[in-house]
């Protein structure tokens, strides 16, 4: 007789387990070679404390009652469990604080390959240190955690999130125009953008950068290409990733990052850099982070933080198809 | 080692670029326009029940227009070539829209029976219009966003129907030259979008094949023109 489980949650066999055992422990030992001590938070947490961190409330998509009528929600990522952590429980503690995770999350997407609604996250969070070399530090450490799970080959993408949202500030494009340009960015939209644009009153230079930098990827010569456009905006975002770059290249990984002024990530929270992982053995992304410099102060500690996020169950897809590939 | 190879060609980051192109209505117009960017797609326009074409460059995988999302999210293709109907009903599949084709143009309408004023009786006096169509997320965001209620039914096979038998109201579909529309007695009362061929990438392989997504994109750019 066989009993039903809900969509998007799976039974994970010892084959498999062993396996991810053996990953979760080679990233563990990554990122304590770098200094990360790991933490565990609560599954569960407060609604209201969830959405403190991202006021949009996509995050947290499974809710219920307690006993006492509270409302509860699963965390979504462990990002914004550690913002309230940091501030509640190292109020008084000399920052940097660095910690590491690997835990479960939940979020109603569609179940497809690696992509289950209760997954596995494993990543790090640096709190109280500055761009870029915080940043700088985060992207070697991810690097490192990709070495140890044998994905070589894996390429993290370095782009900066408040790029479009200050560009668009420039070019006085605001209201409903301004949010379908940055849906059509988050949504990889690049001919509803060019129709948007289209529609713009605006010179033809500030048409040409809204159209080209979202293509703009690629090693450090893109950062050339879109200063050519000009811009304070473009300035600003190029000379910050520059400067991640050039650390980067001093921690020796610069050969990992693909610098890609079209990134933007959907979450809420980001501000300055945001990274993606891929992998060519498969064709999603395997994870992601940035930093979010405004996260903690909105649980009443501001400190500059950053971090990011591997989803446990991709990484092992990568690991075997890149073992099958030799 | 020859296997490795094999699968070597498999992964996002090395061999032909892989296009996945549709078969049905726009695929002609899909095989001139490889013609124009010099692919070779004699292999394609035979009787040929074979899939996979090799086609130097480029290695072409035909499928139904509606399955070109799927298989470029998990990158089974890099690149795809599909209607912007199909992209607005899969709007949850994460994949680049890099380029209008221009060709396959279509309305995605509302249409209902000639003079028939039941589109705008039902939602009067029963709350909610009865929508048959083949493209229910298309439908429900349509109404939801200009604020009506619809009671969307999904049907499969030819849309006509349903508002001729009372089974709906009106229905969501794609319309080109609104010859069945007007055999059938309908008429178009609403445009809901407009939808041509679009070139679409892997999120991955956007990022890591950069020099020949960009080429590829350029050259089809050119001879869509």
């Amino acid at each position: 007789m066989t009993h039903r489980i809900p969509p998007g949650t799976r039974d994970i066999l010892p084959d498999e387990m062993r396996e991810l055992r053996r990953l979760q422990a080679a990233l563990a030992d990554a990122f304590g070679r770098f200094g990360y001590g790991e933490v565990a938070t609560p599954t569960i947490e407060y609604h209201e404390v969830l959405a403190r961190g991202d006021e949009r409330g996509a995050p947290a998509a499974y809710r219920f009652f307690d006993e006492r009528g509270e409302l509860l929600a699963m965390r979504s990522d462990m990002t914004i469990p550690i913002a309230r952590l940091v501030a509640s429980r190292f109020a008084g503690a000399e920052p940097p604080f660095r910690f590491f995770y690997i835990g479960n999350a939940y979020r109603a997407i569609r179940p497809q390959r690696g992509q289950m609604r209760e997954f596995i996250q494993a990543g790090v969070e640096l709190v109280g240190a500055e761009a870029p070399e915080a940043t700088a530090e985060v992207v070697e450490v991810l690097a490192a955690a990709l070495d140890a799970s044998g994905l070589s080959r894996a390429v993290i993408g370095l782009g900066d999130a408040d790029l479009y949202r200050q560009l668009l500030d420039e070019l006085e494009v605001a209201g409903p125009a301004r949010d379908r340009i940055l849906d059509c960015l988050a949504t990889h939209d690049l001919v509803g953008l060019e129709a948007e644009v289209g529609t713009l009153e605006m010179s033809d230079g500030s048409r040409r950068t809204l159209l080209e930098l979202p293509n703009m990827r690629g090693g450090p010569e893109v950062l050339d290409r879109a200063r050519d456009l000009g811009g304070a905006a473009v300035d600003r975002a190029t000379s910050r990733l520059a400067a991640t770059f050039d650390s980067l290249a001093r921690r020796g990984v610069g050969n990992r990052v693909n610098l890609d002024l079209g990134l933007l990530r959907d979450l809420g929270y980001y501000t300055g850099a945001i990274l993606e992982v891929y992998d060519p053995a498969v064709g999603h992304v395997l994870g992601g982070g940035g930093r979010y410099d405004e996260l903690i102060g909105r649980f009443g500690r501001p400190l500059p933080a950053a971090g990011f996020a591997l989803y446990l169950e991709r990484v092992h897809i990568a690991q075997a198809e890149e073992e099958r590939i030799g | 080692m020859r296997v490795a190879q094999v699968y070597g060609a498999r992964a996002l980051g090395t061999g032909a670029l892989k296009l996945a192109i549709p078969r049905g209505a726009l695929y002609q117009r899909t095989l001139d326009l490889l013609d124009r960017i010099g692919i070779a797609t004699e292999g394609l326009r035979g009787d040929s029940r074979a899939l996979v074409f090799d086609c130097g460059e480029l290695t072409v995988i035909t499928m139904r227009p509606s399955d070109v999302p799927t298989y470029v999210e998990a990158g089974a293709a890099e690149v795809g070539i599909t209607g912007k109907d199909v992209l607005l009903e899969q709007r949850d599949r994460a994949v680049y829209e890099l380029l209008d084709l221009g060709y396959g143009a279509c309305r995605m309408v509302l249409a209902g029976r000639r003079g028939d004023e039941r589109l705008g009786e039902s939602e009067r006096r029963l709350g909610a219009i009865r929508i048959a169509t083949k493209y229910p997320r298309t439908a429900e965001r349509h109404f939801e966003e200009t604020g009506r209620q619809a009671e969307v039914i999904e049907v499969k096979g030819s849309v006509e129907l349903a508002p001729l038998v009372g089974l709906a109201d009106g229905i969501v579909d794609l319309v080109d030259t609104g010859r069945t529309l007007a055999d059938n007695d309908l008429e178009v009362h609403e445009e809901i979008a407009a939808c041509t061929a679009r070139l679409v990438a892997n999120r991955v392989a956007h990022k890591l094949r950069v020099p020949e997504v960009d080429e590829l994109v350029e050259r089809l750019r050119e001879a869509a023109r």
